[in-house]
């Protein structure tokens, strides 16, 4: 008989995890974003390339800076933030100025996600703070859109993405507009296969629909994300826009067009299915998706600015933790009449 | 494993099954180890009184001890001996309790002692539930609650159905897998017994999809006079919970802090049901039951009928479990207790015993994250509870807000919710506590 002799582990059950962990569906969720950055780097160069560094190593470094200061380890291995700085820099126009990258880099993380407490507890998705910011600060260089596909973006950068510091940006004489601007102010629609494919003009990383919705696909096959929340998008857009559509097609845009222009497919994909900021049930989600939808089609159709994505999905996040106070499961076994003990 | 299309329950998970190492195993006896521990408080409910005194020669079968009151049960020597003292042993849970420690007489034949038969044909109910208390029968199960008392139901309460629970959702055990497949018999006997004190109408034998040979097995032997059925449920984490059966098979929610008796059903799980038939007709008490022994750690894996009272270092040394051995629980992996030391014995509540070593026990010490919402505990949650904000409430400590608002006292500590946290936040732990705080505030006020 031998006798074992090591000290035993005394630990409370269950004795078995599942294996998941927030760095690995956070690492997961970099993985599925890969492609879309591959493609914007590819389709707008240079420029891309540069705004899509400088907005990661921002982000990572306020991180690092918010946890020294507060006193915390680093938890730049929770590969949190990493989504936030490429989810920041791919929703950027490829010829931002990069001294306004880095300032709203450091506003996403720090003001969106750092002062509320850090991971876990930030209402609303960072990136999109930081992008909100500029979206204020910066007008002109946040609506200025430099061209996909030209000759030399690898050879070449934009005259505006060195400007200097707090000076304004001179841009080339090329810009284009995107899809969407060209609907509303010029009512000029644009070819859906080119839409869906990316070989249109716009932010660096909305461009590719295709590649978002195979990167969501990926997360939803690991059970890394909620396809309640894009699929209530998808589908609140379309009906809802189709309905215009019918009603007048002249003015309103079909539904196929809002569907693959802008921002929707980032945002429904990536951004509004951020697990701190979407709720935790599969029927608020779909509430809450569908209310998504329905903010950008009023956005795009009513409101001032060609794109409404960010916004919609802002305050969508505002709502969550009320919709995840008034949709819960039905407690097993508790009975309606039952007072509060 | 398909299994769509079965019954089940809403929420649950899968963890690994980790059974098909030992459930082709037939059960074996184990020996008699040199020393049996047989602690007095093998049930929940007061020690039971000893009958014996030290240096008394005791035959295997013989009772020990004696139930005191309504909630204890008798105890039964396991093996023939001397009664080398009564004293204190370490209990699972730390605490030590009253045990009588008999050494084995080598080379005895071991023969059972019988007592007065409860015979099936023409015992009443109430001498059935009487019997069953003398054979000192717990639910084998685990929890330990004495069966008798679960039987003695009030005269205004009815109920039609009685479940047998072979559901064994727990991964690593496979004890009441080959109960099913070896003792048949048994568990009819017990079938009737059962029956014949609830009143109830009809039996159904419950038992997952992983475990189709059973259920064949059962099936073809059915006696055509018994009132019973066999049902095949969905393999999912933790359908063997009384009330996750009693929803999957009968479509009935127990209400919050009542009984399966107020949906008119009644849980018993099938080793304890076999037992039941297996001792009655002979008036024999527990004396041993059947564990499933296994994990990395363990070179013999297997199941076995072993003494009751047999130490846990006993038993390690005898199926090989080697030097480095870091983590030993007993029961399953899922709802087990870590066993706080080698000195602790097989108990009627223990269905398993499963050892890691040091190589091979997964990581232990791992980064607890902050919650990131992700929701995956409201989707595992049995009880459709919201563990993620009770676990935030627990870490502000507002206990009573945790069971007014959010229905803390129905958790059952399945542990689900901890088995799919990403941010691994020890949830059951803090909910373990917090009924704690809560029921002692509730005995304060």
């Amino acid at each position: 008989m031998t006798a074992p002799a090591r000290t035993l582990e005394i630990r409370t059950s269950p004795h078995m995890v599942s294996g998941y962990s927030v760095d690995t569906i956070m690492f997961n969720v970099v993985v599925a974003l890969l492609p879309v950055t591959a493609f914007a780097v590819y389709a707008f160069g240079l420029a891309a390339l540069l705004v899509l560094s400088t907005a990661t190593v921002t982000c990572l470094l306020t991180e690092r800076v918010a946890c020294r200061l507060s006193g915390r380890a680093s938890s730049l291995g929770d590969w949190s933030v990493a989504i936030t700085g490429l989810l920041y820099g791919l929703t950027l126009p490829p010829g931002l100025p990069l001294w306004m990258v880095v300032v709203g880099g450091v506003v996403a993380v720090a003001l969106g996600k750092a002062l509320f407490g850090g991971l876990g507890c930030n209402p609303f998705n960072p990136a999109l703070v930081g992008r909100a910011f500029l979206q204020a600060a910066f007008p002109v260089a946040m609506t200025t859109w430099s061209p996909a596909f030209t000759s030399d973006r690898f050879t070449a950068l934009g005259s505006s993405t060195l400007t200097l510091p707090f000076t304004r940006p001179l841009y080339d004489a090329v810009t284009s507009a995107t899809p969407l601007a060209l609907w509303k102010f010029e009512r000029q629609a644009s070819e859906v296969g080119e839409l869906a494919l990316g070989f249109i003009g716009g932010s660096t990383g909305e461009t590719s629909a295709l590649l978002i919705l195979v990167g969501g696909a990926y997360l939803v096959a690991r059970n890394m994300m909620s396809w309640q929340i894009p699929v209530a998008i998808f589908a609140a857009v379309a009906a809802f826009s189709g309905a215009l559509h019918g009603l007048d097609p002249e003015t309103y845009a079909s539904p196929t067009f809002m569907l693959f222009s802008g921002g929707l497919m980032l945002g429904a994909v990536f951004m509004a299915t951020d697990m701190v900021g979407s709720p935790m049930t599969s029927g608020a989600c779909l509430l809450y998706g569908a209310g998504i939808g329905m903010l950008v089609v009023v956005i795009r159709v009513w409101g001032g600015m060609p794109e409404g994505v960010m916004y919609a999905i802002l305050l969508a996040n505002a709502c969550t933790i009320h919709l995840d106070r008034w949709i819960r499961p039905r407690v097993y076994g508790a009975t309606a009449q039952e007072a509060p003990r | 494993m398909i299994s769509l299309g079965l019954k089940s329950f809403r929420h649950g998970i899968h963890p690994p099954e980790a059974k098909d190492e030992t459930s082709g195993l037939a059960i074996r006896q184990f020996p008699f180890a040199p020393l049996l521990i047989v602690p007095l408080v093998q049930h929940l409910g007061k020690p039971s009184l000893p009958l014996v005194r030290e240096g008394e020669t005791v035959v295997r079968g013989q009772r020990l001890a004696r139930p005191d009151g309504f909630m204890s049960v008798s105890m039964h020597a396991p093996a023939s001996g001397t009664v080398k003292s009564i004293g204190p042993t370490p209990s699972i849970s730390g605490r030590m309790v009253p045990a009588v420690f008999l050494e084995p007489q080598p080379g005895s034949t071991q023969e059972v002692m019988e007592g007065t038969p409860c015979p099936l044909a023409s015992a009443t109910p109430e001498e059935i539930v009487a019997a069953i208390q003398d054979a000192g029968i717990v639910g084998l199960g685990g929890a330990g609650f004495p069966t008798h008392a679960k039987l003695r139901i009030p005269p205004e309460r009815h109920v039609d159905t009685l479940i047998i629970n072979g559901a064994e959702c727990e991964p690593y055990l496979t004890t009441d897998h080959r109960v099913m497949l070896e003792q048949r018999d048994d568990v009819f006997t017990g079938i009737r017994y059962l029956l014949k004190v609830t009143g109830a109408e009809r039996a159904i034998v419950a038992l997952e999809a992983n475990k189709p040979d059973a259920a064949q097995h059962l099936r073809s032997g059915l006696p055509g006079d018994l009132s019973a059925s066999v049902e095949v449920l969905r393999v999912k984490y933790p359908q063997g919970a009384e009330k996750m059966l009693i929803s999957a098979l009968l479509g009935r929610e127990v209400p919050s802090g009542g009984l399966p008796l107020d949906v008119h059903a009644l849980c018993v799980n099938v080793a304890t049901t076999a037992e039941i038939g297996r001792l009655l007709p002979h008036g024999r008490g527990i004396q041993e039951r059947v564990i499933t022994i296994t994990g990395p750690a363990v070179q013999h894996k297997g199941n076995y009928r072993i003494p009751i009272g047999t130490p846990l270092r006993f038993l390690l040394g005898e199926v090989g479990v080697e030097e480095d051995v870091t983590r030993v629980f007993l029961g399953g992996p899922m709802m087990g207790a870590a066993a706080p030391s080698l000195d602790i014995a097989i108990t009627k509540g223990t269905s398993g015993v499963v050892a890691f070593d040091a190589t091979r026990a997964e990581r232990s010490h791992r980064t607890v994250y902050p919650c990131i919402r992700c929701g995956y505990c409201l989707d595992a949650c049995p009880m459709r509870l919201d563990p993620a904000q009770l676990g935030s409430l627990a870490r502000s400590q507002e206990y009573a807000r945790m069971a007014d608002e959010f229905h803390l006292m129905d958790c059952f500590e399945c542990g689900s919710c901890s088995f799919v946290c990403p941010s691994h936040i020890p949830l059951v732990q803090q909910f373990r506590f917090a009924k704690a705080a809560v029921r002692k505030a509730g005995a304060h006020g």
